[in-house]
């Protein structure tokens, strides 16, 4: 089970059954737009707050799950999730909506991979027989926690990064098939100290770097191990630091298998600046996209690494520095798991 | 206690800064420079010219024409911020469109537009300043020292 510091190796291999993806208006333009399961042409949802949108995403991305795994609602016993909002209010309302028992997650943008690692555990233990997860941001309603109102005129950097609209959610039993959770670690708070909001690629880049290298080794593995090693949300700078890292610490992640979500869900041309982010990044790009490709037999192994940056608008005001966090878990998919 | 920080910064995230930096996307300061000159230039060439037009068709002066300025260039700024289009000159123009007067205009209806759905009072009241306040409250501090200044050079500098 636990091997290693801080890595637990799943030998239930639980299964990804389905999974949901819903994205806004932005990503319906973006590169991705196939991949997701239901896409919106307004911002609003056709609610009154851009706060009530965001419920809105994670509870069809939920809905969707359960739809194509074939699960009423209330053969569904957990559901880990969590979001960017203050309190995970939208995580918290939706859920009240689902009705499901619920343990809220916050792990900033790495929620999502902070709910596979738990919830397959959780299977794993067969402590549930169905288990929901998933995570999602909306981008007016974040930026405007954390930064300014979302139609005030500042420059933006070209460090900053583009808040995701969207939700994914993914469906997790002991039973079934689809892609498989094998293994998962856990990440450490990291704080190289940083302290600009708006680049958050740079800072959370040590905490992806240090969890990808804990992960080869408490498993023993090679990096050659994986087909694809994919991080949440580093966008451009944080991957090339990250890069950078590797080639310093002698570590063999190649430059090729190591892509990030952030910088596949956009296209060129739309303003993102250094990349996607948000705790709906990595959800709907991993449960959306990245598994499409897995039954489609493109990727045998991936380590999907979501990072976090575990900020507040008080605490960078304060002048605190910038803790990061990354968390990453395995998935695989090889021919006896095909249905 | 920021700057304390930054001195007890250990070895290794010094090193790794370092490290960070070289891979950090500078700021096109030239280029920045450049496009406010333009987008900020554009903006006083139709403040001129509405400052011209009420010169002409109504009955102000160039002393009394301020005000109807001020007024139809904040209109302006707030029928572009409401249509989503102002934030998108600004990433453009930077400071060529924060500095003027549509700048400060576009702060505060920004955040009037952001918080409506608190409600007029705690929401739209509340909030309304939250960018714009901190520029009023210095602006008239200093607007303030500069006219004591002035008071005690002409009182009794003899100026």
């Amino acid at each position: 089970m636990l091997a290693g510091h801080r890595t637990w190796v799943f030998e239930q291999k639980p299964v990804i059954v389905s999974t949901g993806t819903v994205g806004g208006p932005f990503e319906a333009d973006g590169m991705l737009a196939d991949d997701f399961d239901l896409l919106h042409g307004d911002l609003w949802l056709a609610q009154d707050s851009y706060e009530a949108a965001h419920q809105v995403l994670f509870e069809e991305a939920c809905q969707k799950a359960m739809e194509k795994g074939g699960i009423q609602k209330d053969h569904v016993q957990f559901i880990l999730a969590g979001d960017l909002i203050n309190q995970i209010t939208p995580t918290s309302f939706a859920c009240r909506t689902l009705g499901s028992p619920y343990l809220g997650l916050f792990g900033a943008c790495s929620t999502s991979m902070e709910g596979l690692a738990l919830g397959a555990y959780i299977v794993n233990t067969k402590g549930a027989k169905y288990l929901l997860t998933g995570a999602s941001s909306h981008n007016a309603a974040v930026e405007k926690q954390f930064r300014y109102p979302t139609e005030y005129g500042g420059q933006k950097p070209p460090t900053a990064q583009w808040t995701v609209t969207g939700a994914g959610a993914a469906l997790l039993s002991g039973e079934g098939s689809g892609p498989r959770v094998t293994s998962a670690t856990i990440g450490r708070v990291v704080d190289m100290g940083l302290t600009d909001p708006f680049n958050m690629g740079g800072a959370m880049a040590p905490a992806a770097v240090d969890t990808i290298e804990a992960h080869f080794t408490d498993r023993k593995l090679d990096p050659s191990y994986y087909d694809l090693i994919v991080t949440g949300d580093l966008g451009k700078i944080g991957r090339e630091v990250s890069l950078d890292l590797f080639k310093k610490h002698g570590t063999a992640v190649q430059e090729e298998q190591f892509q990030d979500c952030g910088l596949m869900i956009y296209r060129k041309g739309q303003p993102v600046l250094s990349g996607a982010s948000g705790a709906g990044c990595s959800a709907t790009v991993v449960y959306g996209h990245l598994l499409n490709r897995m039954r489609n037999g493109e990727l045998k192994r991936m380590l999907v690494v979501a990072t976090g940056a575990l900020l507040s608008p008080l605490s960078f005001q304060q002048g605190e520095t910038i803790p990061c966090i990354a968390h990453a878990v395995s998935i695989e998919y090889g021919e006896g798991d095909m249905a | 206690m920021s700057n304390n920080q930054k001195k007890e910064l250990t070895p290794v995230q010094q090193e790794y800064q370092k490290l960070q930096k070289k891979r950090e996307t500078k700021r096109p300061v030239l280029n920045n420079c450049l496009k406010a000159f333009l987008v900020g230039g554009i903006i006083c060439v139709i403040g001129q010219a509405i400052q011209y037009f009420y010169i002409f068709f109504f009955d102000f002066t160039e002393q009394t024409t301020g005000n109807p300025t001020a007024g139809t260039m904040i209109f302006l700024a707030m029928l572009l911020t409401g249509f989503g289009v102002y934030d998108r000159i600004a990433q453009f123009g930077g400071a060529g469109s924060a500095v003027p007067l549509t700048g400060f205009g576009n702060a505060v209806i920004s955040a009037a537009i952001e918080h409506r759905t608190e409600g007029f009072v705690l929401g739209v009241g509340g909030n309304m300043f939250k960018l714009a306040g901190s520029v009023i409250l210095f602006g008239v501090f200093s607007a303030f020292i500069v006219a004591m200044i002035k008071t005690i050079l002409t009182q009794w500098g003899g100026l």
